[in-house]
């Protein structure tokens, strides 16, 4: 069972909440997905506010709840967010989201490393996102992230596993979980982050703005469980040339 | 036949230090020259580029209107999800010292005048979050004397805990006061350009500060060295050539997004509309006209919040759900004061959607979107000194 920062959770499928028609399609979306660790945007709820639309239909009891600091540029920002959101009762646990660039929304690596690292001895559990650079995963692994999210491709892009060279090392390297994150399109990208070893996969635009977000998120589940079964269960190796099935040719002198 | 190749448009500005627009006329014949293979070519490109732009802004694209409509929808949906940003504005004052032909503010026009206290435009700014908003845009005509910096970053201090991202829209300041404005808790302001077309521009700007062409074209530069979060362009419809409008619009987001990486842009879309003058729009811009070039934009630049305001009519903008726009706002007020007082007078336009904010959102979510009105927060607008203190 995967654990992080000693929490176990039985699904390897983490949630967004982001971008669903309604709060009602998420919510169901969120139930079909079998997720029990859903990320929100800080900028997006009022954490204040009993009645906002989003936590009034998120179960805390049912999903541990990943707060995220979208939006902030620098670690400065991020850290004033993630503070303020652990005073108003938003946990300790973070997604933590620094993108200077409004577009790409890529993860600027030397303010997410500098926001680990005071985040992490501040006691908070930090799951930052980050590009699919091998060493800056060992480096916020250093500075105290309790797991590292990879991107496989740049955020909403449905690109897939782009990065899968870089993501291999961080797998083979990693002591934290791997949770491959954004750009995962469909649900054979997810089989094929799991196949690979990530430990889990974070899925939202895909799920949110899929033609029916529950069955999608049904689709990415099983490919979830499928993709873990097959990494657990062994995967053949690739190669170039054919491989006799029975592997006795060549030995038809054996008595 | 091969297909035609796309033109060269020659008008790379973006290593340019300073944005600059070409001559209006070449931005015409551009976008008037585009063929049918260039329009498709631009549909199916997933960076169509300048050339694109141009294609799809054409006369040729008319007869695609409905497969832009579908790519414009496709992309929006994706990178902005099944959501639309609502927001409201407060109008601050309607006193303004420029004499614009086409503006219900008009130094010219005898309207009564009126700017807001700070009491009074707090008292407008809360109606309207008692209402839901969150995010609001001030508005204000230009009257330094009346409403200047001092006056917004007064205001600003005192809205920024209760407000997720506060908006401005008035006169062009210096870098410096962008820069006092977003310590204050301002986020993003807009300044249009309300032409590109130099000649015309000078023509409906008849006196005041505004008349200066160059000043209001390098405020959205001004705004992001400034720091601030997000710039607003816009070209005021119903002035000069839609097409060429809409070619210059390009051109300054790619020069924007070259020069100031950090900075959301955003486009808005003001259609003229009859206000306090008697103003006829000179070359008027058709629903459909809008629609592509909204469309055009969208394909363009996948990244820029888009804003439909209450100008145009509740029919239109429930049409318009899903296809492009990111923004809407909703029971707007033009007038200062006009939330509180029933019959405050003197708007600055009329709005086409005198829908309230419940009655929108419904719209929006029958359309299977969802009506968000908190997508920002004011930890953001802790700046400066308070910085230490958070």
């Amino acid at each position: 069972m995967l654990t992080i920062a000693g929490r176990k959770f039985r699904s390897r499928l983490f949630g967004g909440t982001g971008k669903f028609s309604s709060p009602e399609v998420m919510k169901e979306a969120l139930a079909a997905s079998g997720c029990e660790m859903v990320t929100v945007a800080l900028r997006r709820i009022d954490l204040n506010n009993p009645a906002d639309d989003i936590m009034r239909v998120l179960d805390r009891d049912r999903y541990l709840f990943l707060p995220n600091t979208s939006g902030a540029r620098d670690a400065g920002e991020a850290i004033r967010l993630a503070r303020l959101a652990r005073a108003s009762g938003g946990g300790e646990w973070l997604k933590l989201e620094v993108t200077p660039d409004p577009r790409t929304l890529l993860p600027d690596p030397i303010e997410t490393l500098k926001a680990t690292e005071e985040l992490a001895k501040e006691g908070f559990k930090v799951l930052p996102y980050m590009n699919a650079d091998p060493i800056l995963a060992l480096r916020l692994q250093d500075a105290g992230a309790v797991a590292v999210m990879p991107l496989g491709s740049p955020i909403g892009t449905n690109q897939g596993v782009l990065t899968r060279f870089q993501i291999e090392i961080i797998i083979a390297q990693a002591r934290v979980p791997v949770i491959v994150d954004a750009g995962l399109g469909a649900p054979s990208h997810v089989a094929e982050a799991m196949e690979m070893g990530a430990d889990a996969v974070l899925v939202n635009t895909a799920i949110a703005v899929a033609g029916d977000p529950v069955r999608m998120a049904r689709a990415f589940a099983m490919a979830v469980e499928a993709g873990r079964i097959a990494y657990e269960a062994g995967l053949g190796t690739v190669s170039k040339d054919a491989a006799p099935s029975s592997p006795e040719d060549g030995l038809g002198f054996l008595r | 036949m091969p297909p035609h190749p796309p033109p060269r448009m020659g008008w790379d500005f973006c290593g340019n230090p300073m944005f600059m627009i070409p001559e209006f006329s070449a931005l015409q014949s551009a976008v008037s020259r585009a063929t049918e293979a260039e329009v498709l070519q631009a549909l199916s490109s997933n960076r169509p580029g300048m050339a694109g732009l141009a294609a799809l802004l054409s006369p040729a694209a008319e007869l695609h209107l409905g497969a832009m409509a579908k790519r414009s929808a496709a992309i929006t949906s994706q990178r902005f999800g099944r959501t639309m940003q609502m927001y409201a504005p407060v109008y601050l004052s309607s006193f303004c010292t420029n004499r614009c032909a086409y503006c219900g503010f008009s130094a010219g026009n005898a309207i009564d005048r009126r700017v807001l206290t700070f009491v009074e435009a707090e008292s407008e700014a809360m109606i309207l979050h008692q209402r839901g908003f969150s995010h609001l845009l001030l508005v204000s005509g230009e009257a330094p004397a009346k409403v200047g910096v001092d006056y917004l970053e007064k205001l600003a201090l005192r809205l920024r805990n209760r407000f997720a991202a506060l908006s401005i829209e008035v006169q062009p300041l210096a870098t410096e006061e962008y820069a006092r404005l977003f310590r204050a808790g301002i986020t993003s302001v807009a300044v249009y350009q309300e032409t590109y077309d130099r000649g015309m521009y000078k023509q409906v700007h008849l006196a005041g500060p505004k008349a200066d062409f160059d000043y209001r074209l390098e405020s959205p530069a001004r705004i992001a060295a400034a720091g601030m979060r997000e710039v607003g362009i816009g070209a005021l419809l119903g002035l000069a050539d839609w097409r060429a409008e809409g070619l210059a619009l390009g051109l300054h987001l790619a020069w924007l997004r070259k020069h100031y990486w950090r900075t959301g842009l955003t486009v808005s879309f003001p259609r003229m509309r009859p206000a306090q003058g008697e103003f006829k729009p000179l070359n008027p811009v058709s629903e459909r006209n809008l629609s592509q070039m909204i469309f055009a934009l969208r394909i363009f630049d996948p990244d820029i919040g888009l804003y439909l305001s209450t100008r145009e009519e509740a029919r239109y903008r429930d049409g318009m759900i899903g296809l492009g726009p990111t923004r809407y706002s909703a029971g707007s007020c033009t007038a200062p004061g006009g939330y509180g007082l029933a019959d405050a007078g003197g708007e600055q336009f009329e709005v086409g959607d005198s829908r309230s904010l419940a009655e929108v959102s419904v719209a929006i979510q029958q359309k299977g979107f969802d009506p968000v009105l908190k997508d920002w927060d004011a930890v953001f607008q802790l700046q400066g000194d308070r910085q230490q203190a958070a």
